[in-house]
């Protein structure tokens, strides 16, 4: 049976989304589905390495990540690409724009990926944006 | 017999405990038993119908003071 894909379009640089699609990732990815994760704009500089800077929050539920014990996105990220085989894309021309080249980026995040192949891989995906 | 191997993900919300619970299952041996300790009470659905989906052997899961005990074996 072909496994169900799943394409996850980040761009949004808050807490909150960034942990939703986190989780999206990792729960999907551990579940049997192939994820792809394609990182743009706010998201993107949350994965240049050494970037330890939190991201802002949305709303109340922002300020209860902080306080709760829920893995971080980072975290969860890692362990979507470490036991589920997701892939992380990087979208170049963001990279372009912020002048960050791949050996800047957290080392499981994969070769960058430009829209036409990335929408190629999503047409027969579930897709989610955050 | 082997005894179970204890994942301790009390007071981690999810999705910790079922990553937690994966991280073990890979580094475990096919036909291993696993016992997950998880306060987490979305978990408590969520790692069985997860274990159900991937297809491994839910041995057991019960709820002991706020506690569940979710025991599954590696079946491949």
């Amino acid at each position: 049976m072909a496994a169900k894909k799943i394409s996850i379009i980040v761009v949004s640089g808050t807490r909150e989304r960034l942990q939703m699609a986190a989780m999206t990732a990792a729960v999907g990815a551990v579940s049997g589905n192939e994820v792809s994760v394609f990182l743009s704009m706010n998201a993107l500089e949350h994965f240049v390495r050494g970037n330890g800077h939190e991201p802002p929050i949305e709303g109340s539920f922002g300020k209860l990540l902080g306080e709760k014990n829920a893995p971080g996105f980072k975290t969860l990220f890692e362990q979507a690409v470490e036991l589920g085989d997701a892939k992380i894309y990087p979208c170049s021309m963001a990279m372009d724009i912020m002048g960050v080249e791949r050996e800047a980026l957290e080392s499981y995040v994969a070769e960058p990926l430009g829209l036409t192949k990335f929408l190629d891989s999503a047409a027969d995906a579930q897709v989610f944006s955050f | 017999m082997s005894e179970p191997r204890v994942i301790d993900a009390r007071n981690t919300f999810c999705p910790g405990p079922l990553m937690e619970l994966i991280a073990g299952m890979k580094l475990a041996q096919v036909g291993d038993t696993l016992e997950l300790l998880s306060t987490d009470k979305g978990s408590a659905n969520d790692v069985p119908e997860w274990i159900h989906k991937v297809g491994h052997e839910l041995l057991g899961n019960r709820e002991e003071g706020g506690v569940w005990h979710i025991t599954v074996k590696k079946v491949k």
